[in-house]
């Protein structure tokens, strides 16, 4: 679904990605791990298309589309969904709102007309039962005075309403406390299926023992220095991260 | 104390005169009249009008006043000043020119009726061409003025007023934007062609809406619109003003005056969507809108204004309350969109000369392209106005960096007991906020036209719900392509 090939972005003169190769296939659950400031979030941005980051060098594909030749919108469109880490205020716009404006323009696309307001208001329900959102949420301008926990929930809400093929969730369990992130797990999980995957970006073991990766991945200084399975993640958590950090800046320079 | 009551018998002031009784002394022509402003040209209009000898002298005063006055270059707009001799004063009521059919229409107009969804034979009716069709509007028109008869309510142009309810003008007329105001006010009561006149009985509400759009068969909106609303005790009214399709004019100068009065314990609800040519990318052509419009409020009586506009090529407009009343209610709501080279300096006083008196600002400002918009906002609360609050807001939304802003609160408080509260953002849009909703699969201009909306939000829900949507539709349209 997802073939990253040397993937190299530079922000103000400074490359951040350094070559990053990822495959990701249908059905599977990737997690992304790795210290602060090792490009995570850049890798997620760049996939989502955000011009702030210069791609230099390499492709993404996904399905049949290079990425790279897209706007944010038409990936979105072609069914990428990004949880981001800071997710931004909209003053004045409320989620149903907003969400009827995705849902809207990604139909318009493909040559449907708005969906039904009842129907997308059941949907609304149904996917506010999932994440246990309270009432009144919907009628709630975007994520203004939202505490960090209810942005993250306000994401994972909007990944449910959209029905992404690839999710990537950017450190959506910081913020939130043990309870509101097994709901969000849960909610995670269940939208889970044999034809999307979805990419799990955090720094702390614990969210994957609600979500299990398939793969994990260390991303440092700009490169994937080691993959492997589940496992990996508990071997992190246990020794940190300097192990093999060392072992990359000796073969990369730090 | 003394002095404020003075000045507030001399807002107050009827400005009538019996002083100068003229016979005509010239005869021209019916359609034609010559370039330029004299007490001759005024005595025309007067007498084209038909008018009553009050209203002649009435014109004749105000003429004599504007003669002395200075035109106002306070206001943060640079514009070419109009030769006043250059203008035509009279034209016979249609004052469109008559297209054949609507190919002749310039096309971004079209462009932009087509984008608003107005049907057809409305794009004819409202750019001028000749349709032979009985329109909806001219029916729905016509049931709708004998139901208002039925509740006494009247409704009409003012020229239609001065002849038929001459007691009700010539008492209210001029009583809340005297002639001798401004500059402008003094030029329109001089010279103004025609307007709506409207009276609510004591106790009465207004069923619907009362709308210029449906007597708008009956005179084109003028240059120089003259607009008198008179809700008498315990009525309510909802009027708008104006029609969300873009309106060209030959008319570069607009002087409006338009003046409310709500008797004690009336309610004027007065929602106005503008829209007047702006002028091409460069600044050719475009309207300049010059516009008095103020309201007094009696005893527990409340006027709110809501305006969104988004036209003009140099706008200065400042609705206006004067909270004579205690207990009376005045707010301000806006959102003024400036793009390209536009400019507009506009805003509103709040004159608090009632206890407990309430008043309460929301002025939004949007600026895209080179254009500069400003808000300039008057709270004057008088020594006798105990207990007197105001609230205002004052944001301005800038979309790129060759525009600007610039707020001039000007607050006046002369007792102890009460309260001003003010508020100013300025922000922009940020590539943050349209980069998360093309993410979420919006486009970069919807995402704009939802962030905009969603800044206007608090003046948008004061508008009635159809005037709201259209209202939005125009927002976008007005704002097209301002983000790269
Ligand atoms: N917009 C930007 N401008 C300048 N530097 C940036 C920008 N975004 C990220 N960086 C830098 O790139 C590196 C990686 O950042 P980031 O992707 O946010 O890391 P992570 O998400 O793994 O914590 C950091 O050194 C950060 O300072
Ligand atoms: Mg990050």
């Amino acid at each position: 679904m997802l073939k990253i090939e040397n993937l190299k972005a530079v922000v103000d003169g400074v490359e951040i990605l350094k070559g990053i190769n990822l495959s990701v296939n249908s059905g599977e659950v990737h997690a992304i791990m790795g210290p602060n400031g090792s490009g995570k979030s850049t890798l997620s941005s760049v996939i989502a298309g955000d011009e702030t980051y210069e791609v230099s060098s390499g492709s993404i594909l996904f399905d049949d589309d290079d990425l790279l030749d897209l706007d944010p919108d038409q990936r979105a469109h072609k069914g990428v969904f990004l949880s981001f880490q800071y997710p931004v205020e909209i003053p004045g716009i409320s989620v149903s709102n907003f969400i009827k404006a995705a849902i809207t323009e990604k139909r318009k696309v493909l040559g449907l007309d708005p969906m039904p307001a009842k129907d997308l208001l059941w949907k609304m329900r149904e996917k506010m039962d999932l994440l246990n959102m309270k009432p009144g949420y919907l009628s709630r301008n975007m994520n203004e005075g939202f505490s960090g926990g209810e942005k993250k929930r306000n994401e994972i809400f909007q990944m449910a309403m959209l029905e992404p093929k690839l999710a990537i969730l950017d450190e959506t369990d910081s913020g939130l406390d043990i309870d509101a992130l097994k709901v969000v797990a849960n909610g995670v999980n269940k939208l889970k299926n044999s034809n999307n995957a979805t990419i799990v970006i955090t720094h702390y073991q614990r969210l994957l023992d609600y979500i299990v990766p398939d793969y994990v991945h260390v991303l440092h200084n700009g490169r994937i220095i080691k993959s492997g399975g589940k496992e990996l993640a508990h071997q992190l958590e246990e020794k940190g991260y300097d192990w093999i950090t060392k072992l990359a800046d000796e073969k990369w320079g730090s | 104390m003394k002095k404020e009551e003075l000045s507030e018998d001399e807002l107050l002031e009827k400005v009538t005169s019996t002083e100068y009784k003229y016979g005509f002394t010239t005869n021209i022509d019916s359609d034609t009249i010559p370039k330029g402003l004299s007490e001759d040209v005024v005595r025309i209009i007067s007498k084209k009008k038909e008018e009553p000898n009050w209203m002649l002298e009435y014109r004749l005063k105000a003429y004599r006043t504007w003669l002395e006055m200075k035109e106002p270059d306070w206001a943060n707009v640079n514009y070419p000043k109009p030769n006043y001799q250059d203008i035509i004063y009279y034209s016979a009521p249609k004052q469109k020119k008559k297209l054949d059919s609507l190919d002749d229409l310039d096309p971004e107009l079209k462009k932009t009726f087509d984008k608003l969804g107005i049907s057809l034979n409305e794009q004819k009716r409202l750019s001028g061409v000749a349709v032979d069709i009985v329109m909806d509007s001219v029916s729905v028109a016509t049931s709708f003025k004998s139901k208002l008869a039925d509740l006494g309510i009247i409704f009409c142009s003012i020229s239609e007023a001065i002849k038929e309810h001459p007691e009700l003008v010539q008492k209210y007329l001029g009583t809340v934007v005297p002639a001798r105001d401004n500059f402008f006010s003094a030029l329109n009561a001089a010279v103004f062609s025609d307007g709506s006149f409207c009276y609510i009985p004591k106790g009465s509400r207004c069923p619907m809406e009362l709308s210029t759009y449906f007597r708008i068969n009956e005179a084109g909106t003028g240059q120089f619109e003259r607009t008198l609303l008179i809700a008498d005790e315990g009525s309510y009214v909802s009027y708008l003003e104006g029609c969300t399709a873009p309106q060209r004019d030959e008319n570069q100068l607009h002087a409006a005056v338009v003046e409310l009065i709500a008797m004690d314990n009336a309610e004027i609800k007065y929602s106005t969507v503008q829209t007047w040519y702006p002028g091409n990318k460069d600044g050719v052509g475009g309207v300049f809108n010059f516009v008095t419009k103020r309201g007094i409020c009696h005893k527990k009586a409340k006027i709110s204004w809501t305006q969104v506009e988004t036209g003009s090529a140099v706008t200065w407009k400042y609705p206006s309350c004067i909270l004579k009343g205690d207990h009376s209610i005045g707010e301000f709501f806006s959102v003024a969109v400036t793009n390209n080279l536009q400019q507009a300096d506009t805003g509103t006083k709040m004159i608090h000369l009632g206890k407990n008196s309430k008043s309460t600002i929301i002025a939004k400002g949007i600026c895209a392209g080179k254009s500069n918009g400003s808000y300039r906002g008057l709270v004057q609360i008088s020594k006798g106005a105990k207990n007197s609050r105001n609230f205002s807001q004052c944001d301005s939304l800038l979309m790129g960096d060759s525009c600007g802003s610039h707020t001039f609160p000007y607050i006046e408080v002369k007792n102890s007991s009460s309260q001003v509260e003010h508020e100013a953002t300025t922000s922009k849009i940020g590539e943050d906020q349209i980069f998360y909703c093309n993410q979420r699969g919006i486009g970069t201009e919807e995402a704009i036209a939802l962030i905009v909306n969603g800044y206007c939000k608090d003046v948008l829900n004061q508008l009635p719900m159809e005037f709201a949507v259209e209202a939005q539709k125009l927002l976008e349209i007005s704002l097209e392509g301002s983000v790269g």
